[in-house]
């Protein structure tokens, strides 16, 4: 009987960053989905914010929200299309089957969900900085960034259990079709003031919009909840999604 | 060292809803050998194979590699697997699918050798967009590879692939082999598991229906197939040999025998306008059907192959 397993384990640091640049790699190779999800709240942004624009708050209330519409839309399809897609080729499966350590693969994505936030951002600020003059303070700048970074988290949760869940033809299209709206719904396109009332407390069930808060609270644009809510609700999400995507992910019998 | 085990499946079952896709299991795995699973399509084989690679969980019964349960990282660090249908991304290249593969084990070959062992020099830097379907199983051998696991899984990995191809992976399990790695196959092609296995299981409608050396394989399953045309009627036919399994099948009829010259020196007694004659040695199917009557088990129906 042989029962003796090697003690030696693999570099995990290694792994992480191998996997984070093949998965960077193969996205800046692959022009079609990049440059959409860079440019799409950049583009929104200049109507609705900049030439559009109908009050002078307006173009720095907006650069904040769609800030918070360009960090969900690659965690979103980064997660819940790219895992579904692969899925789909058995590429996954194949992955499952190997020594890859399973947070490996998450990291590399949210790594990538970052990057791709970051450069969002900067767009936006160069935007707004240059062509509506928007002015903060250096420090608000930065905390706005951080907080639209970190926040893109809850969303990554919820793509990686669409991702698990989702058949691979069907996942582009339903991703659209929950991003778009609930940017919408969560008054990231158009101020939420400007809402009906009862569009107003719906969004409240809405993740983006907590996320929205939280960054307008840095600028006292935001409506004046607790940020305690806010950040209960987002957390809320997150664990909902983490559990619901483990459980897709532990499930035996997966075809 | 040779009989050592290094996996036990024990009386396992699995089942798909009402189908029973494996029935009552056991099956031993020895270090440093070629297992071949050997049988048609939906009998059971690649259901075994997620089994003991950790995908699907177990109905009832037991599996241990290593002595450790499928699925844990620990035993992935020391197996490599190459499935059925695995498609690759498309804009990553040979060398970065490999060198991240290979990342994720303590002790891999060095990345020259695995690009020997597949057959992947020249090719290294093309992205597996381009690869032809030949060039993607290497690829997909290769990361199975890569690690030096203990055990290799291959389910089915000469699909798609040109003799050539077929042979140089052969030539490379034989090698592995060689270096002390037990490799687990699963085939429908008869030559293949001939060629490469040191024990052979045949699996049909879940349940191994016969085990043994290729030679004791073959031994059993050495029927000739006789098809020809004739007008003589089948009743007369029959007259060749009591046991006689004879069909028609349209203007055509077939003999299964074991002894097929006996067979033809009589019939040409029997019959005197026979055409277009052939001889043709049993196909695999025909031998499943014949190990399956010899053997007077009840037969299940046989599960969905996932």
């Amino acid at each position: 009987m042989n029962t003796k397993t090697l003690s030696e384990k693999p570099n995990l640091l290694k792994i992480y960053i191998l996997e984070a640049k093949t998965e960077f790699m193969r996205l800046i190779r692959t022009p079609g989905f990049s440059i959409p999800t860079l440019l799409f709240p950049i583009m929104f942004y200049t109507f609705f914010g900049i030439v559009f624009s109908m009050s002078p708050a307006m173009p720095t209330y907006l650069m904040v929200t769609y800030g918070v519409f360009g960090v969900i839309g690659p965690a979103l399809f980064s997660f819940g299309v790219g895992i579904a897609v692969e899925r789909g080729q058995g590429w996954f499966n194949l992955k499952e089957v190997s020594p890859m350590p399973a947070s490996a693969y998450i990291f590399a994505r949210v790594a990538l969900t970052f990057i791709f936030s970051f450069v969002i951002i900067c767009l936006l600020y160069f935007m707004a900085a240059v062509f509506a003059d928007v002015q903060l303070y250096r420090s608000q700048w930065l905390l706005i960034a951080l907080i639209l970074i970190i926040g893109s988290l809850p969303f990554c949760a919820i793509g990686m259990y669409l991702g698990l869940s989702l058949k691979s033809s069907a996942a582009p299209a339903t991703v659209n079709l929950i991003y778009l709206p609930l940017g919408f719904l969560s008054g990231l396109w158009l101020p939420i003031t400007l809402f009906p009332e009862m569009m107003q407390s719906l969004a409240n069930l809405l993740p983006p919009y907590h996320l929205a808060q939280v960054a307008l609270k840095v600028i006292d644009m935001d409506v004046g909840d607790s940020i305690y809510l806010h950040l209960g609700v987002l957390a809320a999400y997150s664990i909902v999604f983490i559990l619901l995507a483990m459980k897709a992910y532990y499930k035996k019998d997966k075809s | 060292m040779q009989h050592e085990h290094i996996a036990q499946i024990h009386q396992v079952s699995k089942k798909f809803d009402e189908n029973l896709a494996l029935d009552q299991v056991s099956l031993d795995i020895r270090s440093g050998e070629v297992l071949g699973i050997l049988g048609p399509n939906g009998a059971g084989k690649t259901t075994l194979i997620n089994l003991m690679l950790g995908r699907m969980a177990l109905t009832t019964g037991e599996v241990s590699i290593f002595g450790l349960k499928p699925g844990s990282i620990e035993l992935k660090r020391q197996c490599g697997a190459m499935l059925q249908l695995s498609g690759l991304p498309d804009m990553s290249t040979v060398k970065e699918h490999i060198e991240l593969f290979m990342s994720y084990y303590a002790n891999p070959f060095a990345y020259q050798k695995i690009i020997d062992l597949a057959g992947l020099a020249g090719i290294e830097d093309q992205y597996s967009k381009t690869l032809s379907g030949g060039q993607k199983q290497r690829l997909l051998f290769a990361l199975a590879i890569c690690g030096n696991p203990k055990l290799l899984f291959l389910d089915e990995p000469s699909v798609g692939m040109d003799i050539e191809t077929r042979k140089s992976l052969w030539h490379t399990i034989n090698e592995l082999k060689a270096n002390g790695t037990s490799v687990i196959l699963t085939t429908h092609y008869l030559e293949e598991a001939d060629q490469l296995s040191d024990r052979i299981i045949m699996l049909n409608q879940g349940k191994i229906i016969h085990q043994g050396t290729p030679d004791e394989i073959k031994a059993n399953i050495n029927t000739k197939k006789i098809r020809f045309i004739s007008s003589t009627p089948l009743a007369e036919l029959m007259s060749i040999g009591d046991k006689l399994k004879i069909t028609s099948s349209g203007k055509y009829y077939e003999i299964q025998s074991k002894d097929s010259s006996k067979i033809l020196r009589k019939l040409f007694q029997v019959s005197d306008d026979i055409q277009d004659l052939t001889v043709t040695g049993a196909a695999l199917e025909d031998a499943f059907i014949q190990l399956n009557q010899a053997n007077p088990m009840k037969t299940n129906a046989a599960g969905e192959e996932l």
